[in-house]
């Protein structure tokens, strides 16, 4: 049996690269051993990008995405499809997980360096994911056709109205009609269903691609592939299977309890996940009290509000998460990890988690003076972080590094 | 191992904090609790039957089935069709009263929405407060007006209940009603948190082979 097996698999192996790619990126991938909690949260991002995708697909086969019928089927497929409600529940709170897991992935990122020669393509790759997935959550708001949707829609899209000279005819475009109709609902089914899934899913692959290329950064910023044994492997390092599979096993366990905790006992997410205004059909008559978008976007929202110009506010929500781009150039620490970097890396880099938390906060809620003044005071900050990276990174001392990682293995 | 279920924990947590975040009652300045209880049958067909007689004239729950609501709540579908069935004789049917949402609008000056989904909509407590704050108003074509949502087109359709009853009972009466309409806004809500349940409880279990698993494994990694 084995003897089959195995000439079966030669078999396959001269004609596709099997074995060669199988140990490439998984038993023969050489990842530090002192990765710690913070390594959890790229494979949960994979686990969340398949359930959407799974749940989405179900979800597909029951809506009917036209501006009559796509509020109604949301409410079938809650009630008359079997199990629907549990698919339903499992791609809202999915939507709201993937930001979870992806901001903490990208903080890793910070933390650690990790977006540092020769990782800025990984870092790259990662940003356009991180964009992809902005858009295709975007596009998925509308689909319920709930009130909250219709104007939530209705505020970004007028967005595109700041551009001067065209900016009216460009939302007409973009929306293929005079208002927010039915055919928007259906180029954004399309987009959400089948472009941007199909854009996320390549630059995922290119996203590991590139980082299996380099191999992992570690909570240290050491390079691993320096110190190696007689065979050539890394003294650091330990194969990804079976030592990072059974060990991000129980991450994806605990992970999934939390996710469970929330999608069984508080699908709503206490109105942010689930908003209740979205439990009232489209109507453009009648505007939501308080338009506020889901709690993912708010940082964003809040400096959108936060600069007194239409067009001013465009600009710079744009360039907030433009900036994230160009961050591995920004970056002139000789060293990659927080660890050994000087103290004001550390103090820049909780005052830019506290503007974040801060805006996203802001963001959710409506303004008034007080929280515009506050959330321009952190839009700076959030801009400081980052156009002052250049010289206190570079001005600092920074502690020593060692040759090899610290800590061992957890 | 527990830093990081505390870890988990709270990446969840900016949930909750956001969550305690509410505002007034239209003039009141805290909505009442709505003494909601999914699993309390005989609440739920009392909300029933009082949602049947007094609500379902004018308003739709279009999303809701009587057949699904006899299950649900084990009422013998035969009694569902003889006291609670007025607009329709099927069973699979909707609950809709199919009045002309434009002779509505004129009647009430806007059409009754459909109720479906309201205490997901304005949630529990909010619906409960509205329906125990109706006051007399000469002003009103109804000769009513409403504490929670000001110059409502809505008549105070539960006034004989009150006046039959009184306030004590009444308000339990109008608390099975809404805890009847919590239920209609999702059918599947004990179901979900049943099934919650095992879940977790899988999970709890699957975590001790896993957490064994990677040990076993590392335990040679220096």
């Amino acid at each position: 049996m084995a003897k089959l097996g195995k000439s079966l698999m030669g078999w396959v192996d001269a004609r596709f690269p099997a074995t060669e790619t199988y140990e490439y990126h998984m038993s023969k991938y050489y990842a530090p051993k002192n990765f710690n909690f913070w390594y959890f949260f790229g494979v949960l991002s994979m686990i969340v990008l398949v359930n959407q995708l799974v749940t989405g697909i179900w979800l597909t086969m029951s809506y009917n995405p036209s501006g009559e019928g796509a509020f109604d089927s949301i409410e079938y497929i809650m009630r008359d499809v079997e199990y629907g409600w549990l698919l339903r529940y499992m791609h809202s709170t999915g939507a709201s997980a993937f930001f979870v897991v992806v901001y903490l992935h990208m903080f890793r990122g910070l933390l650690y360096g990790s977006y540092k020669k020769p990782r800025e393509l990984v870092w790259l790759f990662g940003m356009a994911i991180y964009l992809a997935l902005m858009a295709e959550g975007f596009f998925g708001y509308l689909l319920p056709w709930g009130n909250m949707s219709y104007w939530g829609a209705q505020v970004i899209l007028n967005l595109a109205g700041a551009v001067p000279v065209v900016g009216e005819e460009l939302v007409t475009w973009v929306r293929g009609d005079y208002l927010i109709s039915g055919i928007t609902l259906n180029r954004f089914f399309a987009l959400h269903v089948v472009a941007i899934p199909l854009v996320l899913v390549a630059l995922v692959f290119m996203h590991l691609v590139a980082l299996h290329h380099v191999g992992s950064n570690n909570p240290d910023g050491v390079d691993i592939k320096k110190v190696k044994d007689e065979n050539g492997v890394p003294l650091d390092g330990v194969p990804f299977h079976p030592y990072y599979t059974v060990h991000d096993l129980v991450g994806i366990v605990v992970f999934l309890a939390a996710f469970s905790a929330v999608l069984f006992f508080f699908p709503d997410g206490g109105g942010y996940f689930l908003e209740r205004p979205n439990f009232e059909p489209a109507n453009p008559l009648k505007t939501p009290e308080h338009i506020a978008p889901v709690w993912y976007y708010t940082p964003y929202y809040a400096i959108l509000r936060a600069v007194p110009s239409k067009l001013g506010g465009v600009i710079a929500m744009g360039a907030a998460i433009a900036i994230l781009f160009v961050l591995p150039w920004l970056d002139k620490s000789p060293v990659r990890s927080m660890r050994y970097k000087g103290t004001q890396s550390k103090i820049w880099l909780a005052l830019f988690v506290v503007s974040f938390i801060g805006l996203g906060y802001l963001g959710a809620v409506p303004a008034d003076p007080v929280k515009t003044v506050l959330s321009q005071i952190l839009t700076i900050i959030y801009f400081l972080f980052f156009l002052l990276m250049p010289f206190y990174t570079s001005m600092e001392t920074v502690k020593a590094v060692p040759d090899r990682v610290t800590g061992g293995a957890h | 191992m527990k830093k990081l279920i505390l870890a988990f924990c709270l990446l969840f947590a900016p949930t909750w904090l956001l969550a305690g975040a509410g505002g007034g009652c239209g003039e009141l300045p805290k909505c009442d609790k709505a003494p909601v209880d999914l699993r309390n049958k005989e609440s739920l067909q009392h909300g029933a039957q009082l949602f049947m007689s007094y609500c379902s004239g004018c308003h739709s729950a279009k999303y809701l089935r009587y057949e699904r609501m006899a299950q649900d709540l084990d009422i013998d579908p035969k009694l569902v069709e003889k006291y609670l069935m007025f607009t329709t004789n099927k069973i699979g049917d909707p609950i809709d009263p199919k009045v002309n949402l434009k002779d509505q609008a004129k009647w009430f000056g806007n059409a009754p929405p459909d109720l479906s989904l309201e205490t997901r909509f304005r949630s529990p407590d909010w619906v409960y407060t509205y329906l125990l704050n109706f006051y007399p108003d000469d002003k009103r074509p109804w000769g009513v007006n409403n504490r929670v949502f000001k110059d409502v087109g809505m008549p105070h359709v539960l006034d004989p209940l009150e006046q039959q009853l009184g306030p004590e009972e009444f308000e339990a009466a109008v608390g099975d009603l809404v805890n009847f309409m919590t239920y209609m806004a999702e059918p599947s809500r004990v179901t979900r948190e049943n099934m919650g349940v095992w879940v977790l409880l899988f999970l709890a279990l699957l975590l001790i082979p896993v957490y064994l698993l990677n040990k076993e494994f590392w335990k040679d990694v220096k």
